[in-house]
């Protein structure tokens, strides 16, 4: 029995000094944090900070060391994610835990443990719960047909069916559209009129400004504060988040005198599926500016950035280097015609780096075929690694520790250096600060615009439209395979791309589909 | 609101992930992992009514007694020493060669052809060439199923498994047929090799024992200081990555299987032509298996490999005297051999996980 049972102070969660620590790492120390129902709280942190371990204990993968969790005003101990679906807590990942051939309601009663109903009945007491939150669902449409924000709305249908009183999101507007972020934060807050507990994980404090009540800021494990939404603003955030005053600026030099250095012409990819990856580009990437590429993931990005290094053929189409068409050629024959193009993956440790070898064999990968003869020579690359960890600030014991064992920000450097030091005149970025946080991500901004200074063209496909349009100069919006348009990045708006993105044409006119 | 009523409890035992072990703590593990099996199987040995130390102490003893032990003990050693280094270089691709069986049977039979039917060859050309054969006969049985799985990205464990019959009954097909011993008066075999053909003796042991060693060398050095050793790691580690950084993955496939099966070719022409004086049907004789379990234990290291595979073979020839001095199963040193991979095998799980007891809470609001 809890002591207070009267009802203004029942918290939904009450965490009482709550510890977590990995081996000698400190994941969580001391953390008190409440939640009121009908209440949104952000957690803010940057990457590290132990905002995903403590949502984690919540939800009942991990157990924490130390402390006492309550639940609706009683002490609990979760030990596995379906008893945290018992105590009504429903976690909704980043990445989408759907079966992609079985359709939405299927997937809403996968792995519930009440009687099977018929799909008439389940249909209905679907529906009635999405009219209850405003959630738009087609109960049949099957998963693999649904754009990444439907699929979403089936996550939330899956905790809400499960009972779900407290919410936990990790990151759920990452993958939207502006447009599709509104009708989230519509749904969040119908939920917490009708008396739910949310707790919101995101990195962009604008959104976190406008959807939450209170905000929860952790740095390193420990609970920084928690402030009033209205009493707060962005700065203000970020100073607690970062430990110390960070300006929010992005950079964009302009540089002068620049000519075309790749014209993509009627570029059209298949994939091995079947499916359309790209259809018809067309665009020219100038040296001495940052082309921009927004779209929802998934659009095209992955295969417009591998046919141009060589790493998927195209079915169609061109891309002159000065002339030369480089489609058809791999990634050897590109380096072996002299043409300096560096790629940095989306996948960094998949396929930019080899995870279990160190700095100085990672650094090799580029340049082992300089060496003559039979053997490989790694005292360049150790120079070279040194060197990068003098000028980009990486921290790693020693320049031979396996680069998985860095963190992603450590990671993204090693693989970015590697590229630049390649003195290349042309660089592709995929998501380059995907997983970084604020420090790590602008070190990342500045690096590209150091190259931007050098003439060099910059392919920059991104996420975070703030982070486009502060940082590119003109911007490309891909929508399934297709070239939107290509807007000039200091006219455009936030919303403009955003619906590009979701398939309008520049003019606005015609509804894609 | 009110569906919180429930206690529930935490499970007694936990595995988490750890953080990696440094290498030292984990060759300490796996000497634990020994020493416990040691342990376990002399538990076993007192179950059947023996002695465990004094066993132990014979199966020592039995692989070091005389000049005679020794040898034979070194005589083991040779094809799983060289096989095992064979089967590292495909792993280290992460190409699951299972094959090495049957790349030995073919490297021998290979070689076996110029023993039987050119013997009359001056010596040293005729090793080399059935050297030389040997390696091809193994990287071409290798070959296939790297082939196979460049071009339409078969199985290769399965594919490679299978070769091993084949192979196996090719030397069935040819003892009873064209390559049958015609002084054999019927008996199904293939004559004894030449003098010509066998390999010379050094200190009492065919010359087999110094080519491993070499081999042992060479591998190393081509593992970590060539750039085609480079590339097989590599390609073992991600293929995107691999192609990413402009390298031919077919080709390096490819090229390491042939690499790998001709270097358990090899194998099939020393143990022919140095120890069988024959081409056998049990030429291999579960050599290829008993390497990849040496290769894992020695964590594709060339030098580990060479005290893992000479652990193996004084378990071998210890044993076989073990059953001769107490009139046991030589069964009892393949459980014995079993019951020692069990542990240092399962010690892998206690290098990436660990073990967390349930925490005692000091007691909290509900009861219930």
């Amino acid at each position: 029995m809890s002591k207070s049972k009267s009802n203004e102070t029942r918290y939904a969660i009450e965490l009482k000094e709550i510890s977590k620590m990995f081996g000698s790492v400190v994941a969580n120390e001391s953390i008190n944090l409440n939640i009121k129902y009908g209440e949104i709280l952000a957690l803010l942190g940057e990457n590290g900070s132990g905002k995903t371990t403590l949502m984690n204990m919540l939800s009942g993968i991990y157990y924490p060391d130390a402390g006492t969790m309550s639940i609706a005003g009683k002490e609990v101990t979760i030990s596995s994610p379906a008893e945290a679906i018992d105590f009504s807590i429903g976690m909704i990942h980043q990445h989408f835990k759907l079966v992609e051939v079985l359709n939405a309601m299927d997937n809403i009663v996968l792995g519930t443990r009440g009687k099977y109903l018929k799909p008439k009945i389940l249909k209905e007491k679907i529906l009635e719960i999405s009219n209850k939150f405003g959630l738009e669902i087609e109960p049949e449409k099957k998963i693999y047909n649904m754009s990444v924000s439907e699929k979403q709305t089936v996550e939330i249908m899956k905790v809400l069916y499960r009972g779900a009183q407290i919410l936990i999101l990790d990151e759920p507007t990452a993958v939207l559209t502006p447009q599709e972020t509104d009708k989230l934060f519509a749904i969040l807050r119908k939920m917490k009129e009708q008396g739910s507990a949310i707790i919101i994980i995101t990195h962009k404090l604008h959104e976190v400004l406008t959807i939450s009540d209170r905000v929860a800021i952790l740095r390193k494990g420990h609970l920084i504060d928690t402030v009033e939404t209205t009493e707060t603003n962005e700065n203000q955030l970020t100073e607690l988040m970062v430990g110390r005053p960070v300006s929010l600026k992005i950079d964009r030099p302009n540089v002068i005198g620049k000519n075309t250095i790749l014209n993509v012409v009627d570029l059209s990819v298949v994939n091995d599926d079947g499916t359309v990856g790209l259809k018809n580009i067309n665009f020219k990437l100038k040296s001495g500016e940052i082309l921009g590429v927004a779209g929802i993931a998934g659009s095209g990005q992955k295969e417009l950035c591998e046919s141009i290094a060589g790493l998927t053929t195209a079915n169609k189409g061109a891309v002159l280097y000065n002339k030369e068409n480089i489609i058809g050629k791999t990634p050897d024959e590109i380096i072996n015609l002299g043409i300096s193009m560096s790629f940095v993956p989306e996948d960094r440790l998949g396929m930019g780096l080899v995870g279990s070898m160190g700095m100085v064999e990672n650094m090799m990968l580029k340049s082992y075929k300089n060496n003559k003869g039979f053997f490989i020579d790694n005292k360049p690359a150790r120079k070279l690694s040194e060197e990068l960890v003098k000028k980009l600030d990486i921290v790693t014991p020693t320049v031979d520790t396996p680069v998985r064992m860095m963190s992603g920000g450590n990671v993204q450097k090693v693989l970015l250096g590697r590229e630049i030091e390649s003195n290349p005149n042309v660089l592709i970025t995929a998501y380059p600060v995907r997983g970084l946080d604020i420090n790590s991500s602008y070190i990342i901004y500045d690096l590209l615009n150091e190259q931007k200074k050098n003439n060099v063209a910059i392919l920059f496909i991104g996420e975070d439209l703030d982070v486009l349009l502060e940082l590119s100069d003109r911007i490309m919006v891909l929508c399934h395979g297709e070239m939107k348009g290509i807007v000039d990045a200091t006219e455009t708006t936030k919303e403009e791309l955003g619906l590009m993105m979701t398939g309008r044409s520049l003019e606005g006119i015609s509804l894609y589909e | 609101m009110n569906d919180v009523n429930k206690k529930a409890k935490q499970p007694i035992i936990r595995t988490l992930k750890r953080s990696e072990r440094s290498t030292r703590d984990t060759i300490k593990l796996r000497i634990i992992a020994f020493v416990l099996a040691l342990i376990a199987g002399g538990v076993f040995i007192i179950l059947i009514g023996y002695n465990p130390f004094e066993l132990y102490g014979t199966i020592i003893s039995g692989a070091f007694r005389s000049d005679m032990a020794i040898q034979a003990t070194i005589k083991f050693m040779i094809p799983l020493l060289i096989s095992s280094l064979g089967v590292t270089l495909a792993f280290k691709m992460r190409f699951w060669n299972i094959g090495a069986e049957g790349q030995i049977i073919v490297g021998a039979i290979f070689s076996s052809y110029f023993a039987l039917f050119h013997s009359d060859w001056p010596h040293m050309l005729l090793l080399a060439v059935m050297f030389i054969a040997g390696f091809i006969g193994g990287g071409l049985w290798g070959l296939i199923p790297a082939y196979f799985k460049s071009k339409f990205d078969t199985n290769e464990t399965l594919f490679t498994l299978m070769l091993n019959y084949i192979a196996l009954h090719i030397i069935s097909i040819l003892r009873d047929g064209p390559w049958k011993d015609p002084g054999s008066s019927g008996f199904p075999k293939i004559a004894r090799f030449d003098v010509n053909a066998q390999i010379n003796k050094v200190f009492g042991i065919q010359f087999g024992w110094i080519i491993g060693l070499i081999i042992v060398i060479i591998v190393f050095i081509y593992i970590k200081y060539s750039k085609q050793g480079y590339e097989i790691s590599v390609v073992g580690e991600s293929k995107a990555t691999a192609r990413y950084a402009g390298m031919n993955v077919k080709k390096i496939i490819l090229r390491t299987m042939i690499l790998s099966g001709g270097i358990c070719g090899i194998t099939g022409m020393i143990q022919s032509s140095g120890s069988d004086m024959t081409l056998a049907s049990s030429v291999a004789g579960g050599v290829g298996f008993t390497a990849i379990i040496v290769a894992w234990l020695a964590n594709l290291n060339p030098f580990g490999i060479l005290l893992v595979s000479f652990l193996f073979s004084v378990l071998e020839k210890g044993s076989s005297v073990m059953q001769s001095t107490y009139g046991l199963s030589t069964y009892l040193a393949d459980v014995l051999q079993g019951i020692i991979l069990f542990f240092i095998l399962g010690c892998e799980f206690f290098i990436r996980y660990k073990f967390v007891l349930r925490t005692v809470h000091h007691k909290g609001g509900a009861k219930s």
